[in-house]
């Protein structure tokens, strides 16, 4: 989907042609200003939230009042500081498996793509194996055996979402591969190693970085799911897990379930709008990424 | 009828059902390494961590725990192979009739919901892409976007908070009404009663996607040749665009609603839990508080293997949707 059919796109620089794209489509400048919101929390959570969000208190189950922004939940613990603290967890575990995902899947990519041969159908059919079973119930498997710490669950996140990364960097690399400028690069006696830093790589960067984007939301989502069905950290405050205390309590206190829910509604959404910005900017021809929606 | 025959079996089938195979068989060697690298001794995932010592004396023997790692290999992979998946120490019966149990709930769910969403993500879809770029076509962009990044969960709680405890309209939870034993047409308007929200929010995950698909299929072919000949043919509008173009833009749609069986069934894992809808949702959820992993592992082999066979038959279907494909090697 695209809602930049009218917008010119014909800078030079890749950050102008972002600039212009949010200038001109108010959805992915409102996205950059939610997420930036969003980074703001994490980062300033010790500021800003007023209580720590897993101290129980006497004052359960209270009403969204002046004290309590978004009202108390049956232990007594504020549901704003748990929604400012779990934008950290929520963010931390998006950027971290997008990170280390995405390396991993642009190392393992680009080599087969570019080495090609046997070690490309190798990689191939590793990734098909990761594709055959729902990723969701994969992760739920391995979280559910291996423990759900929040270590471990990037480590599980990680495993599962490199391939996808992978795919794409060696569709791309073998499609940069036949372009006239690295038969150039080779006829001017460039090493392999030049050629894939240096002419290849640079080339799928707006590729890998709009996918990486994308993924962050995806990832987000999926960890909420493991923490809402209980597999997540209890140590460490999350929307997820604060939807799955609150699910109990929904008839009587509708604010422990709306207000988390809204905070990963709007981060996600947040993300995929400039996410899709950030793919009209960088690669125009292209149309529209989307991460698949694993729940 | 011969012809469609000759379409349908041919090497290509052979092929495919031959790696579906393969890929089964590999799910169940994945079972087995989960089960061997996991922390801690196999016996637990084999039996379920509330058994007493002289069960997990029987469980490994059965197994062959003792034995080296390929023979135990060889007596799992037969077991599977027989249609045996171990016994639920919590439920007291063996693990493949606990899970059946729960099927028939989950796929009245699942059909529902792909039922509604391909109606209605079709019709959406194409008339999105009629109105290119008006307000309708950005009304229905946006939609979809939401439901690409609302996770199932927190759209089902919102349709519970505002439908079946503010409005009052439906059923918060469960399948059928606790309190009454109707039968036959009764029955029938209780079970839908009950399934209309959880229905609905499944099929909204899956809408938006269909309708993005639609819109970008239908938009390609709407350049076509034939489409401008349709129309110079002097067709009514409607005709062209569900007759002519449609047809022509539903292939991509329809392997997209094949093949999202996975995603069907983790959103309804997720959507059971929160209207306490007794399927394979709810069991996944009790399993995992009991850790009962036979059964666990039990699911996942299933789904896994439901999956690949989902993606198998909406492989055959293409040829009988598109006549313009014809399996060759």
């Amino acid at each position: 989907m695209t809602f930049y059919d009218d917008i010119n796109i014909q800078g030079s620089s890749p950050l102008g042609n972002f600039r212009r794209v949010l200038k001109h489509n108010k959805a992915a400048m409102l996205g950059a200003i939610v997420l930036t919101v969003f980074l703001g929390a994490a980062v300033f959570a010790d500021f800003i939230a007023p209580f720590d969000p897993l101290q129980t208190s006497l004052e359960t189950l209270q009403t969204p009042s002046p004290k309590f922004l978004f009202g108390t939940d049956d232990l007594g613990r504020d549901i704003f500081s748990g929604v400012i603290y779990g934008a950290r967890t929520s963010i931390f575990v998006g950027i971290s498996v997008a990170l280390f995902a995405g390396l991993i899947g642009v190392f393992v990519g680009s080599a087969a793509g570019y080495a090609g041969g046997v070690w490309d159908d190798l990689l191939m059919r590793l990734t098909e194996l990761f594709l055959i079973p729902p990723r969701f119930f994969l992760v739920l498997i391995i979280a559910a055996l291996f423990g759900s710490s929040l270590f471990n669950l990037i480590l599980i996140l990680t495993f599962t979402y490199w391939t996808t990364m992978a795919r794409l960097v060696r569709a791309e690399v073998l499609s940069l591969k036949a372009r006239p400028f690295v038969e150039a690069a080779k006829v001017a006696g460039a090493t392999d190693a030049r050629i894939l830093f240096h002419e290849i790589l640079p080339n799928a960067l707006p590729l890998i970085i709009t996918q990486m984007t994308l993924m962050v939301g995806g990832v987000i989502l999926l960890e909420a799911a493991l923490d809402f069905i209980g597999l997540g950290d209890a140590n460490h405050i999350s929307w997820g897990f604060m939807l799955h205390n609150g699910q109990h309590f929904i008839r009587d206190a509708w604010w422990i379930i709306v207000f988390p829910s809204l905070a990963l509604a709007a981060l996600v959404l947040a993300l995929n709008v400039v996410g899709d910005a950030l793919n009209v900017a960088l690669n125009p021809k292209a149309r529209s990424a989307y991460i698949d929606k694993a729940v | 009828m011969k012809n469609l025959f000759s379409r349908l079996f041919n090497r290509f089938l052979l092929k495919r059902i031959v790696q579906s195979l393969v890929l089964i068989l590999l799910l169940i060697v994945i079972n087995f390494f989960l089960i061997h690298l996991a922390p801690g001794d196999p016996v637990y995932y084999l039996a379920g961590q509330s058994g007493d010592e002289q069960y997990y004396e029987l469980i490994r023997a059965k197994f062959g725990l003792d034995q080296p790692l390929t023979t135990q290999l060889w007596v799992y992979l037969a077991s599977v192979l027989r249609g045996d998946l171990g016994f639920s120490l919590s439920y007291q019966q063996p693990v493949s009739a606990v899970i059946f149990a729960r099927v028939p709930a989950t796929l009245l769910l699942i059909l529902s919901a792909i039922l509604m969403a391909s109606v209605g993500g079709i019709l959406l879809g194409v008339e999105a892409a009629r109105r290119e770029n008006s307000f309708y076509d950005r009304a229905f962009n946006t939609f979809a976007l939401l439901g690409h990044s609302v996770p199932s969960f927190s759209i089902g709680h919102l349709l519970l908070l505002f439908f079946a405890l503010y409005l009052g309209l439906f059923p918060a939870q469960g399948m059928i009404s606790a309190n009454q034993s109707s039968t036959g047409i009764a029955y029938f308007l209780d079970l839908l009663y009950h399934l209309a929200l959880p229905s609905l929010t499944l099929a909204i995950v899956q809408l938006a996607q269909i309708m993005r698909l639609t819109r970008a299929a239908m938009l390609d072919v709407l350049n076509e040749n034939f489409i401008f000949t349709a129309r110079a043919k002097g067709l009514s509008e409607r005709r062209v665009l569900y007759v002519h173009a449609l047809r022509n833009a539903l292939l991509p749609v329809v392997t997209v609603i094949g093949s999202d069986l996975g995603m069907l069934l983790s959103g309804a894992v997720l959507i059971e839990t929160v209207f306490a809808y007794p399927g394979l949702g709810r069991l996944t959820l009790e399993v995992l508080a009991a850790r009962d992993y036979p059964v666990l592992m039990g699911l996942f082999l299933l789904i896994s293997i439901a999956v690949t066979a989902m993606n198998f038959v909406t492989d055959i279907i293409y040829p009988l949707v598109d006549p313009r494909i014809k399996y060759r090697q």
